[in-house]
């Protein structure tokens, strides 16, 4: 038989995170879904309109640019994240002195923040600056890094590749460190060199690694603002604009809140089929590891 | 023939590795240097690592401008306390569902793992609403209070305290301890490994934040590192002088974090990455 108190203890615990996780998470999702059925400028009545918001939503040019420039940011800076960690990583297990001091320095720039990042980049990609004479000295043209919206676009990809991949890059040490060392000695007497080791050795059992940093890089790109904001602001002309900043514009600069949240909703959708995906991951992982 | 490829092939990883290290230190490196740089060296071309004269003027205007300074402690502020109640509201919540039977345990938990799927992007429409209900716009605490529950947190810290034998809080309770002091002189202390975890992540995540601080402040004064080095940039003439001696300001704490805790990070890095 429990005492009273340990009955109530835990609910007392939690009562805190309960708290703040229900007025500053529960409440605010379920009332952006209202909110995404009215007119509402953030200052007069909301005025309820069904789905006059989704509808204009389905015809927006603008939006559904950006949407597709999300994606496709996307599906190129995520391939980009997966084979800079990988090849890192596979560099860093080879056995060699200095593995750490590597190590620490590929992960320095997951720690500058988005901001700070995209600062040093435009400063380094302005028109008189470094990587321009660099590009110079050996005979280039100048390149309009951050006024050519291909190149701006690059320029994000290249970035947000930079500053994410020691991130994935510790995942991946992890697996790759958990892998038995019996296969490679027994594919090293069978005469694999080390493509063959890891076409069919470290790349196989790394599939668990792999798929969840995929997942989770890809939900971390698909939110990518503060970067954009520091590195070109979705410029030139709206061609580096993703969906949280025209989600942020419409909200907040041109006050349509209840059409903002249409928006939202969207990338909610995206956002938690690939969540779910990556909890199926998880508990995947955690069987296998029992 | 064999030894002489395996000798040519470390020659390679290492090539590789140098080649890759400048890729990741050089932009930063070259941010520092330019950083005392002169206005008018900023831009010379060719340029030089650190132009004829270099001068420290940059920070100290930098500094002089008491703005910055208030940025500065405003994130210290910020950074600190957001950092301690994230640990004691997640502590407690990752303990409890690690060591006691309740009811609702089962549908809590999911709750919180659910809080996965709606960052802060997806609603940040309907939680401005609620800042501003709650009167918390352009004040730190409401930068502070509303993000101090963390899924991934509560996950790191009920990781830790499961395999924790449950023998010791039964002892504790023979000799007529509360749950209270068994959570605080017996649990409490040995987690230090894991709140060193939280403190590092909390700490790093507050520092470089800017979606919250953007949501949430608009008065000046209030303005966070992050918020003021993006404002700055988005002017129509950047001052990049004082934009760049301030980024390397900003930058200096995490250095220091990163440079005391480099084992503890990449460590919770791992543990909360792969299994949470």
């Amino acid at each position: 038989m429990k005492s009273l108190e340990r009955k109530v203890f835990p609910y007392l615990m939690l009562l805190p995170m309960i708290v703040i996780f229900g007025v500053f998470l529960f409440y605010p999702a379920l009332n952006g879904l209202w909110i995404s059925f009215t007119k509402w400028d953030g200052i007069n009545a909301q005025e309820f309109v069904l789905f006059d918001n989704y509808i204009k939503l389905a015809g927006d040019g603008d939006f559904w640019r950006s949407f597709i420039k999300t994606m496709v940011f996307t599906v190129l800076s995520v391939p980009g994240i997966y084979v800079a960690a990988l090849g890192l990583a596979l560099l860093l297990t080879r056995a060699i002195k200095g593995s750490n001091l590597f190590r620490a320095i590929f992960y320095w720039p997951t720690m500058i923040s988005s901001i700070v990042v995209g600062l040093s980049w435009r400063f380094l990609l302005g028109e008189f600056g470094v990587i321009n004479y660099i590009i110079s000295l050996f005979g280039g043209e100048k390149i309009s890094w951050l006024t050519n919206p291909t190149a701006a676009m690059g320029v994000i990809i290249f970035v947000t590749v930079w500053s994410m991949a020691g991130y994935y890059m510790v995942m991946f040490v992890a697996g790759i460190k958990a892998i038995s060392q019996d296969y490679y000695e027994a594919s090293e007497i069978d005469g694999a060199g080390f493509w063959q080791q890891f076409w069919y050795i470290t790349l196989p059992l790394l599939k668990a690694t792999s798929l969840l940093v995929l997942v989770l890089s890809t939900v971390t790109v698909i939110k990518t603002y503060p970067l954009v904001v520091a590195l070109t602001d979705g410029g030139p002309a709206g061609a580096t604009k993703f969906m949280v900043q025209i989600i942020q514009e419409t909200g907040f600069e041109k006050s349509q809140m209840g059409y903002a949240c249409a928006m939202t909703m969207v990338l909610f959708v995206v956002l938690a089929v690939l969540t779910s995906v990556q909890f199926k991951l998880n508990k995947g992982g955690s069987e296998g590891e029992n | 023939m064999k030894t002489k490829n395996k000798v040519s092939g470390k020659v390679i990883i290492y090539i590789l590795l140098v080649f890759f290290a400048l890729v990741f230190l050089l932009p930063i490196v070259w941010i520092v240097f330019s950083s005392f740089k002169t206005a008018g060296e900023l831009f010379a071309w060719p340029p030089s690592l650190l132009g004829e004269h270099p001068t420290v003027d940059n920070y100290l205007l930098a500094l002089e401008e008491g703005d910055f300074v208030q940025y500065f402690v405003n994130t210290v502020f910020v950074s600190i306390v957001a950092t301690i109640l994230t640990v004691i509201v997640n502590v407690m919540a990752g303990y409890v569902f690690a060591k006691y039977d309740f009811r609702f345990k089962k549908l809590l938990f999911a709750l919180v793992m659910a809080t996965l799927m709606i960052p802060l992007e997806v609603i940040m429409i309907p939680v401005f609403k609620v800042i501003v209900a709650t009167h918390m716009y352009n004040s730190l605490w409401g930068l502070i209070i509303p993000a101090v529950a963390s899924p991934t947190a509560v996950f790191l810290v009920r990781q830790y305290y499961v395999p924790i034998p449950t023998e010791l809080m039964e002892a504790a309770r023979i000799d007529g301890a509360s749950e209270l002091k068994i959570f605080l002189r017996v649990m409490l202390p040995i987690a230090k490994p894991v709140i060193a975890v939280l403190c590092i992540f909390s700490f790093m995540w507050r520092w470089n934040d800017y979606l919250w601080p953007k949501l949430v402040i608009n008065d000046k004064a209030q303005y966070t590192l992050q918020l003021a080095l993006a404002n700055f940039s988005g002017e129509y003439s950047v001052d990049w002088n004082s934009l760049l001696a301030m980024s390397v300001i900003s930058m200096i704490p995490v250095l220091i974090v990163f440079l005391m805790f480099q084992k503890h990070i990449i460590g919770g890095m791992t543990a909360g990455g792969v299994k949470g």
